[in-house]
């Protein structure tokens, strides 16, 4: 910058020319150059006073915005991180319908050993194999002394086993906390339940994966957080099962079967309440499965889901219903049963004779073949096919189980006349117990589809109707006539009013052809007939009695009346009335009770979480 | 008058910061109580799970079939059977010996309640 001079000789000397007073032009340049000196001054104070300003305004709106936000946000506690809850949250529970528990998680500790910390190797591995008898020492004391850094030694102990491997005080042997799916209920449901194993593994948790049945299925569902810890609830009724599962096994050992199958479903949803297998298994220790032979002879092959059985005659009322609904029969139309009958080849045989003609009722309560295969050929081929397609009985279940692909219905590749006819009498067509479930509940509810499912209280869609009303009661009213007159009469159960078929299936070769003396025989029903609720399948296989100094091997022998003793115990169980003549009279109430409100909080039941 | 403003502005600080200091701690204990009480809760829930997967294995069919049996002698329990269902309008009961509050008679009961 260039300072101008106080007194510019130019200025002075013209203003000594005038004689006037240089002193002057100095003061006045003074003057000037302070009101530049002090304009400068301050602004240089009014940014200082503007930036402090900014700063005070930006920290007292941040103090104000957060006061804003505190005031108006909710109160929350700040989360803090619990570990163990979070181990034992992994997997919801599995209950039955009325919230009784069929499958839950308990903490346990597996142990595992640094073997390049130990102390002393060799008593280490003394001590381990006195506590747990299943390990061998040798092998114990080869790890233990080797250059392994790691190993796991038991996956799943007691507390009782971890204060003994704890009493061994060695520093090498080290627990980690384990969850651990139990079954409190043991074999019961063990099919539907499926079982549990460990996926990934770590010291400090491990993943419980469903290994099969509904475990499997709902793997993802059981695991997901956002359940919100909520139990999964099935339609299995566990008093029901349990009375089930000892009804049938007490059924099979009398009957001398080998195995056993029973299915009680609810027809308005298609809700299964029951559902068992014989023999069963304990899914707190699932077997391994069979690598070779026969998968049925396994007792975690569940015959209800899996087995591909030809149910036999209880598939006679499936023609007889279509013809019913396209009308060309009424239930007293005479169907022409002389015996044997003649297509192509083969002859199709009754197991009496039946004389010339037998009204189509009579078809289904004598179980004629003949007279089944006669209707069948008033339907043809392509119309039957399509029935027994639209019951389900071409497809494998809707069943939420990862079985239940596997008990896809083996169905004949080609439909020649003389399949068509053996496929009517229920031999050919090879359907689980299932199937036939679904199948009898659809004709049981006014032939409006019915899906199984194992989920209690789901909205499903309507089914599509596949028989007219008018058809199914007519067939419901045949099959009351079989338990009335017919060939299972050992299955009324007073009250009950139970419509059914029976079914005695000769069983297939694995080489081709029949057995002779071994059957799969099979009792489907519905009841009350006059307004069907359920539905029970029966299913026995190799079952025989002895009857009046001969062997019978028919289902009216074996599978009735353990499903006749299957509903006495179960049908009042599930809350069935039984209807009787006898009319109680109602007696008015003398004075009004006084009823307790309910609780008005509700406890909203959540699984550990 | 200033000397005192000074005075008493300090003193409002001092006082402030006391206070601030206070409730920071008492923050931080409740929070540490919280964390305790969380971990309480997870370790009763632990035990509740615990206790309910005890209560179902005590409860299973199979062993409350047995006990039923061996206390047959006692306890006579069969079975249930369909002659046992009763409409609650066939029961008569009996009239009882006083009503404690009058007033109370307002609410009424379903009566086609169904009882086993």
């Amino acid at each position: 910058m260039i300072r101008t001079p106080l007194r510019p000789l130019a200025r002075i000397l013209r203003a000594r020319e005038h004689g006037e007073n240089p002193d002057e032009i100095e003061a006045e340049n003074r003057r000037l150059r302070h009101e530049a000196i002090q304009h400068k001054a301050r602004r240089r104070a009014e940014g200082r006073l503007v930036l402090m300003a900014g700063f005070f305004l930006l920290a007292f709106g941040t103090v104000g915005v957060r006061m804003g936000v505190l005031a108006s946000s909710n109160p929350s506690e700040p989360r803090s991180q619990v570990l163990s809850a979070q181990i034992i949250s992994q997997r919801a529970d599995i209950t039955d319908r009325r919230g009784r528990v069929l499958a839950t998680n308990l903490l346990t500790h597996s142990v595992y050993a640094h073997p390049q910390q130990m102390v002393d190797p060799i008593g280490a591995a003394q001590g381990l194999a006195r506590i747990f008898p299943d390990l061998s020492e040798e092998k114990l004391i080869r790890d233990f002394t080797g250059n392994r850094k790691f190993m796991w030694i038991k996956r799943k102990i007691s507390p009782e086993q971890m204060q003994a491997v704890h009493d061994i005080g060695e520093p090498g042997l080290l627990f980690g906390p384990r969850e651990m799916r139990i079954y409190p209920n043991g074999d019961l449901a063990s099919h539907i339940l499926g079982g549990s194993g460990f996926g990934n593994e770590g010291v400090s948790s491990a993943e419980v994966l469903g290994v099969a049945g509904v475990e499997k299925a709902f793997d993802n569902w059981l695991r997901d957080p956002s359940n919100d810890g909520a139990p999964l609830a099935l339609s299995i009724d566990l008093s029901a099962q349990a009375a089930m599962e000892e009804v049938l096994a007490s059924g099979m050992a009398l009957m001398s079967a080998k195995g056993a199958a029973g299915i009680l479903m609810e027809v308005e949803t298609g809700e299964i309440l029951a559902m068992a297998s014989l023999p069963d298994f304990d899914p707190n220790n699932r077997p391994r499965p069979l690598l070779k032979g026969d998968a049925s002879d396994s007792p975690l092959f569940n015959r209800a889901v899996q087995g591909q059985y030809e149910l036999g005659s209880t598939f006679k009322i499936f023609p007889v219903a279509q013809a019913l609904d396209l009308k060309l029969i009424n239930p007293n139309s005479g169907i022409n049963s002389k015996s044997p009958m003649k297509i192509g080849k083969y002859l199709i045989n009754d197991f009496n004779n039946y004389g010339p003609q037998l009204s189509a009722t009579d078809v289904i309560v004598k179980s004629s073949n003949v007279g089944t295969v006669r209707i069948a050929q008033m339907l043809g081929v392509e119309r039957q096919k399509d029935f027994l397609q639209k019951l389900g009985l071409f497809e494998p279940t809707s069943i939420e189980m990862v079985e239940a692909p596997t008990g896809r219905p083996l169905v004949p590749p080609r439909w020649p006349a003389v399949t068509a006819a053996t496929v009517a009498f229920g031999h050919g067509l090879a359907a689980s117990p299932l199937h036939l479930a679904a199948a009898y509940a659809t004709i049981a509810n006014r032939g409006k589809r019915v899906e199984p499912t194992l989920i209690h209280g789901r909205k499903r869609p309507e089914g599509e109707q596949v028989l007219s009303p008018r058809a199914a009661e007519l067939a419901i009213s045949m099959l009351r006539q079989v338990v009335t007159r017919g060939t299972a009469k050992q299955a009324e159960v007073e009250g009950y009013e139970i419509a059914g078929k029976t079914g005695t299936a000769d069983k297939p070769r694995p080489s081709g052809g029949y057995y002779k003396n071994k059957v799969i025989s099979t009792f489907a029903s519905m009841f009350p007939a006059s307004d069907p609720k359920y539905v029970l399948i029966v299913t026995l296989d190799e079952p025989s009695v002895g009857s009046g100094g001969g062997e019978s091997r028919t289902a009216g022998a074996t599978a009735v009346p353990v499903a006749a003793e299957l509903v006495r115990r179960l049908a009042p169980m599930i809350g069935l009335e039984a209807k009787t003549d006898e009319s109680l009279p109602s007696i008015a109430a003398r004075f009004q009770p006084h009823v307790e409100p309910g609780p008005h909080d509700e406890i909203k039941l959540v699984a550990n979480q | 008058m200033r000397p005192l403003t000074y005075l008493g502005v300090t003193l409002l600080v001092l006082a402030l910061a006391f206070w601030a200091y206070r409730e920071n701690y008492r923050t931080q204990a409740a929070m540490s109580e919280m964390g305790q009480i969380q971990r309480e809760i997870a370790g009763l829930r632990e035990d509740l799970g615990v206790l309910r997967a005890e209560w179902a294995y005590l409860n299973r069919p199979e062993r409350l079939r047995e006990l039923v049996n061996l206390n047959f002698e006692r306890l006579q329990l069969v079975p249930l059977e369909s002659g046992q269902y009763l409409d609650i309008g066939n029961v008569d009961y009996p009239k009882p010996p006083a009503p404690p509050e009058a007033e109370d008679a307002g609410d009424t009961a379903p009566s086609q309640e169904q009882q086993p």
